[in-house]
């Protein structure tokens, strides 16, 4: 049995830092923001304009001025700043993020992805999903690893590419999955996952260590 | 109006000189922010073959999507769209043009069409389809795409405080696009929720100094929640 959502999101926030400045995107990786490690301090920014993103406000303090890049009501921490969206691309593109969690429906082993449109589906837009992977330092990829049997980890990406040669590490309901030298390199996998089977679920050119140790799920 | 007093009372003098074919910029990120009762006047104008920049464009009844019942906008430019029936249906006929602008490319273009500068190298969209057309030089080793700035004939912009003098401040997440498009406006609107007299904002706390701003009305809002998220 592979990861839930939230384990998913677990997982990711393990890669979190003191002092860190993070960006979450839509999806599993909003849901990353409920398992940072206690202790730490980390400012949540929303391209929308927020530094210092809180949690959902109560019915009191819901404000239609202040929401998040979800168009959700949300709440801001002690220490948070408000800004327009150039400075908010100013932060992003500029590389000032740390930290960068987005969703996609395929990688590739030469870190390009593809998040934002299937063909002959309605393109709603990329929002700011090309501007994340072209400015972030250091980018987590939430993913599915495969849909109905079919590889989404793949030697090239079939969909209309979000970025190029972006992506460094992904992490899905299966496997942690490091991307460097064109290929991807399984550094752990999920609790009961055989490493057969990730590979089996596997289209790209995967490098697979005699020992692969299991994911820290609590 | 004299002297640098930019306040209007009707919004038949803030929308003035609006006519069809127009670009005209609107505030806003999703529906916060934006300046309601312009486009509601704007829709009232019925005014044709509008290309609207705007990073999303409205929901069904409110905000942008109101001027999709009149099949007012020729051209869409935006980074996230489609969330009204109406506007996938007119995108689908092709009623209607759409040019997807990832948003940090949407921003700049319009900081940089306000600032003067006709157009700028930025590795968004490199490789994808958006760069498809477009100048690629590289830098440094890596891959940049050349993209054009934007203005408008008419910025409508949304701000919580005004002075006479169109000095103007915003409200938390209520600024998103709005100070860039004040910028890039021929004529640059402001709809906001109080005016005073010159001297009682601190000019400390300008986030967008009134030169930019050429006209001012006080509005009323109802802003609408698009998505209420409540702690449980």
């Amino acid at each position: 049995m592979g990861l839930s959502r939230e384990q998913i999101a677990q997982r990711i926030a393990q890669e979190m830092k003191d002092g860190y400045y993070v960006n979450l995107g839509i999806g599993i990786p909003t849901l990353v923001a409920n398992y940072i490690p206690a202790g730490m301090q980390v400012m949540l920014q929303s391209e929308n304009g927020i530094l210092g993103m809180g949690e959902f406000p109560t019915d009191e303090l819901v404000d239609p001025d202040l929401i998040n890049a979800g168009k959700q009501t949300v709440t801001v921490v002690k220490g948070a700043a408000f800004f327009n969206s150039a400075d908010s691309f100013a932060m992003i593109r500029g590389g000032h993020v740390d930290l960068t969690v987005l969703g996609a429906f395929e990688v590739d082993q030469d870190g390009s992805i593809a998040s934002w449109m299937v063909p002959g589906k309605l393109v709603k837009g990329m929002g700011g999903a090309m501007d994340l992977v072209a400015g972030a330092r250091n980018i987590v990829v939430a993913m599915a690893h495969s849909n109905k049997g079919e590889s989404k980890i793949l030697t090239k990406c079939k969909l209309p590419l979000t970025g190029v040669s972006c992506i460094k590490k992904v992490v899905t309901d299966l496997a942690v999955l490091e991307i460097k030298d064109g290929a991807f390199y399984l550094l752990e996998r999920a609790p009961g996952v055989s490493v057969e089977e990730i590979v089996s679920l596997t289209e790209g050119k995967l490098i697979v260590a005699s020992h692969v140790p299991e994911m820290k799920i609590f | 109006m004299a002297g640098f007093d930019k306040v209007v009372t009707s919004y038949d003098d803030a929308l003035s000189g609006l006519k069809d074919n127009m670009t005209v910029m609107v505030g806003g990120f999703g529906l916060c922010g934006i300046p309601e009762g312009l486009i509601k006047k704007m829709y009232e104008m019925n005014v044709q073959n509008i290309t609207c920049i705007s990073n999303n464009a409205g929901v069904d009844g409110f905000g942008l999507g109101i001027l999709l019942e009149r099949n007012q906008i020729k051209t869409m430019i935006g980074s996230y769209v489609g969330e009204n029936a109406l506007f996938e249906k007119q995108f689908l006929n092709g009623d209607m043009k759409v040019i997807l602008t990832p948003q940090g490319t949407l921003a700049e273009k319009i900081r940089a069409g306000g600032a003067g500068i006709p157009g700028f190298y930025t590795a968004t969209g490199y490789g994808t389809p958006i760069a498809d057309g477009k100048e690629v030089k590289e830098f440094n080793g890596r891959k940049y795409i050349l993209e054009e700035s934007y203005t408008s004939d008419f910025s409508l912009i949304r701000a919580w405080k005004a002075d006479r003098y169109g000095n103007l401040i915003y409200r938390k997440t209520a600024a998103n696009f709005n100070p860039m498009m004040a910028t890039a406006g021929k004529i640059t609107v402001a709809e906001v929720e109080e005016i005073v007299e010159p001297g009682q904002l601190d000019p400390n706390f300008i986030h967008t100094p009134g030169i930019f701003v050429q006209r001012v009305i006080l509005g009323n809002f109802e802003k609408r929640i698009e998505q209420r998220t409540v702690k449980k």
